[in-house]
């Protein structure tokens, strides 16, 4: 299938929105009509055509629109983007395993040859032909992380593996859900979720990190994460939430369908060959909820979820001032009715 | 006495221990103002005192403190004794140590938040695990932020929330720690409803 | 889930006699592709049919890591062991096909380090072959100090020597030849990493060393090949698949598990990694705990076993499994 490419932007006047396309395979997170931390992972091994679960680096028609949205976000702050020094082999090893996977997955959009070591790169979207010797960083404009992730969607974050630990030792981070690569580089597994309330006690991280170190090549494995942002803004993050923050208070009754968003990270764990390390790619998908309550089943379920969601957990999330505001707007959507397991729309029972 | 007991936290907020005497040649201490007592407190404990300062250099800078440790930190018989006027000012000494030390060497810092913080990191930098690291608090609470917005650092800090010495927004405290900008983060407290800065209040009180 | 749950089908291609105990397999891929290119210390685990024993063992890549058209590894004949070596050394046939896995790296070098300093004995060299290799790609710096009976049971010697003369030193047993490994641990620049592979009572003269003379945990790295023991024959329960099995004299559970048709998770199959980590519903007997990964309470409390290893003698043992 052919994906239009949208001309979209996710600052200032926001003119982002989804078609009928992305709404109905938008990966909505809630599995039942409450929500608690747990370890949520299961194999990437595909999913149903057409979903986000199918590639595995999904490509849709934000691509570019996103991609210009991160050269936006890097000129303004290029700390978003950072390797240690001993990255640089997990960078190649990246660039390897998202050139390949497009190219095969997408291959009207992507293109790759290989001759031994020369290589040749065509990104027909972005109009991008680079011709380049894999392994060496002179014959990139960028080093190898930050070229392959500037054409890319989704944050990246490249994880070294020892001491029985993972350690957040480069990233392409520039649509966060509040927090700082800047900060955080350098630290392991617990030290970069230490602020989540309740997941370290609930034992939550160690069987994560258990699961995470023993991932193979060519079993990758996935999980979705959620939260809620005010307008369709891409880059939430600490650096900038001075800026952003105040949009918070911009929600009223009356625009909370059009300017609340539920924001979906679909997680993805690879191991990278060269290097023993492991990249977590945080592919971001956005929905206004006004388009979220055209789907009744997740109508229902979102409002049963935000109402009873804990207090600390909405806190943490960002959105607890304004919670009243989004269960009762919410409201008019909850009948009551049963809603049934799983993520997927009961279309059966919609049409 | 100069010890304080932090209230626990999250994850990343540095947790100090006390001092022990653990196997290898070479010894290197660096403490500020009361950290010096965490240094003579393991000292004095010890059974291979003699051995051990033999192999040992001593960095302390006393701040406030001025003369009150340094006659009994010399007192000890390290090989080197070295009195900085300041932290920064020792760091060219520091970082010479450490690229002719080898491995096995132990470190004990000692003081300070902002002090340890920081010569841990130029120990990691140059190859140290930073488990192996032995960090002692004493004297100051006080911390080093960084301003996650303009990344400017403020030393010292005291009060939640503070004013960032760089750009003059006012941030509140958070306990998530950086080993490598050795530093707590600070965020914008006023960011969803500007200009409604709580008062200042004491951290940990 | 097993390691290296995607399997190679793949051909021998070499067999080489390195020595009197060492021979060389080579192995090509039988659909002609690439193979995935792996970070050196890797290992595979290598299938081999024996008669009615399935034997899944692992052994380390020596191959060069960016090299994806080949996969090489050294195999030490052991007269007295389970029968693995043997079966590799005497049934094993050039053309012969073979399955393997995808490689998996239980003893990664810290890229960090300034310098990465290798002590080997014996068939302990192979995964620092394949590390020696990679890090001549990345400009990395090591010291090799290789320990081995004799000249002529020195497996790679001479490869190594010519290749890195001023890198490699090699210590003959026969010659009275040891590592002076105080003096060599003492004067390491900071950043320096330790690595041993070799046999038990070296890896653990190596690092009780090192730890006593202040050498912190995380720059000390090892690697242990722990072949099951074999043992008396016992009997299991396990509750969750409701099938009852023997494990054989020769046979670790953990290959009892898998005859059954029963897929465990596993890694290293040595007893170190674990990720085959079972628990233990009901035990009226004695575990032996031959593995490196529980801890005291779970070893005395019989609440886990690592079935690759730990043996079983007594009325009843349920795992759930």
């Amino acid at each position: 299938m052919s994906i239009q490419f949208k001309d979209e932007t996710f600052r200032a006047d926001y003119t982002f929105s989804n078609s009928q396309w992305a709404i109905d395979r938008f990966p909505f997170p809630f599995h039942e009509d409450s929500f608690m931390y747990s370890v949520n992972m299961e194999q990437h091994s595909g999913g149903p055509e057409g979903s986000v679960y199918e590639k595995r680096f999904d490509v849709d028609e934000h691509y570019l629109s996103e991609m210009k949205d991160r050269a936006i976000v890097l000129d303004e702050d290029p700390l978003r983007c950072q390797s240690l020094p001993h990255m640089n082999l997990a960078g190649w090893d990246l660039l390897e395993l998202i050139m390949m996977s497009k190219s095969e997955d997408y291959p009207d959009l992507f293109e790759l040859h290989r001759d031994g070591t020369h290589w040749r790169w065509i990104n027909r979207p972005m109009s991008i032909d680079d011709s380049f010797v894999f392994m060496d960083n002179t014959t990139l404009p960028y080093g190898p992380m930050e070229y392959i992730t500037r054409q890319a969607q989704g944050d990246f974050c490249v994880l070294d593996q020892r001491d029985d630990n993972l350690w957040m030792d480069a990233g392409m981070v520039t649509t966060q859900a509040d927090w700082s690569l800047d900060f955080d580089i350098g630290m392991n597994f617990f030290e970069w979720h230490a602020p989540v309330p309740r997941a370290h006690e609930m034992g939550i991280f160690k069987r994560a990190l258990k699961f995470l170190l023993a991932i193979q090549q060519g079993t990758p494995a996935r999980r979705l994460n959620w939260t809620l942002t005010v307008n369709p803004l891409l880059d939430t993050s600490p650096e900038n939430y001075h800026k952003w923050g105040i949009e918070k208070a911009s929600l009223t009754p009356e625009n909370v369908g059009e300017k609340q968003y539920l924001r979906v990270e679909l997680q993805t764990f690879f191991r990278l060959p060269r290097s023993n390390a492991l990249v977590f790619p945080i592919r971001c998908y956005l929905i206004k909820f006004g388009d979220i309550v055209t789907v009744p089943k997740w109508g229902r379920r979102l409002h049963r979820v935000l109402r009873d969601i804990p207090e600390d957990l909405a806190t943490y999330k960002g959105f607890i001032n304004n919670r009243s505001l989004l269960v009762d707007y919410l409201s008019q959507f909850d009948d009551g009715a049963e809603t049934s397991p799983g993520v997927w729309p009961d279309l059966h029972l919609e049409k | 006495m100069s010890e304080f007991q932090f209230p626990s936290s999250i994850r990343s907020r540095p947790i100090y221990g006390k001092f022990e005497a653990r196997a290898g040649k070479d010894c290197l201490m660096i403490a500020d103002a009361e950290g010096a007592e965490a240094i003579l407190n393991m000292v004095q404990k010890s059974d291979d005192s003699q051995e051990m300062m033999a192999n040992t250099h001593i960095i302390f800078i006393p701040k406030h403190t001025e003369e009150t440790y340094v006659e009994k930190l010399k007192a000890l018989g390290a090989r080197q004794f070295y009195l900085g006027v300041s932290y920064e000012a020792s760091v060219p000494r520091l970082r010479h140590i450490l690229t002719n030390a080898h491995m096995g060497l132990q470190v004990y810092l000692a003081g300070t938040e902002g002090v340890m913080g920081q010569a841990q990191r130029e120990a990691i930098e140059a190859g140290i695990p930073h488990v192996a690291i032995q960090m002692e608090h004493r004297g100051s609470v006080a911390r080093r932020m960084q301003c996650v917005h303009c990344k400017g650092i403020t030393e010292d800090v005291i009060t939640d929330p503070f004013i960032c010495s760089h750009c003059g927004l006012n941030l509140f405290v958070r306990d998530h720690y950086s080993r490598r900008l050795a530093a707590f983060q600070g965020v914008r407290v006023d960011a969803e409803d500007h200009g409604n800065v709580p008062d200042q209040v004491e951290l940990y009180k | 889930m097993s390691g290296g749950k995607n399997k190679i089908n793949v051909k021998v291609v070499e067999i080489s006699k390195v020595n009197d105990l060492v021979t060389r397999f080579s192995f090509e891929r039988i659909d002609g592709a690439l193979f995935p290119t792996f970070s050196g210390g890797a290992h595979i685990v290598i299938e081999m049919k024996d008669g009615e024993i399935n034997r899944l063992n692992p052994y380390s890549l020596m191959s060069d890591p960016m090299d994806q058209s080949l996969y090489s590894i050294s195999v030490r004949r052991d007269d007295n062991g389970r029968g693995g070596s043997l079966f590799m050394h005497r049934k094993v046939k050039l053309n012969d096909e073979m399955v393997i896995s995808y490689p998996v790296n239980l003893f990664a070098m810290d890229l960090r380090a300034s310098k990465h300093l290798m002590i080997a004995g014996g068939i302990g060299i192979t995964p620092f072959l394949a590390q020696i290799k990679q890090l001549g790609t990345l400009q990395g710096h090591f010291e090799l100090h290789y320990s081995c009976r004799s000249r002529a049971l020195g497996s790679y010697v001479e490869d190594l020597t010519d290749h890195y003369p001023n890198n490699v030193r090699v210590y003959f047993d026969d010659q009275k030849q040891t590592i002076d490994l105080v003096n060599l641990l003492k004067g390491q620049p900071l950043g320096t990493h330790v690595y041993v592979c070799g046999p038990k009572g070296m890896i653990e003269w190596v690092r009780n060393t090192a730890f006593e003379m202040g050498w912190p945990h995380e720059a000390v790295h090892h690697e242990e090949f722990l072949a099951p023991p074999s043992g008396v024959a016992f009997t299991v329960n396990l509750a969750t698949s409701q099938k009852t099995i023997d494990v054989g004299e020769q046979q670790s559970l953990l290959e009892a598990i898998e005859a059954a048709g029963i897929d465990a998770p596993y890694l290293c199959r040595g007893g170190a990694c674990g990720q085959c980590e079972t628990r233990v519903l009901e035990c009226d007997g004695d575990i032996q705990h031959n593995d490196h990964w529980l801890d005291d309470e779970q070893k005395v409390g019989k609440t886990h076993i690592m079935p690759c290893v730990s043996r079983f003698a007594g009325r009843n043992l349920v795992l759930d499994r």
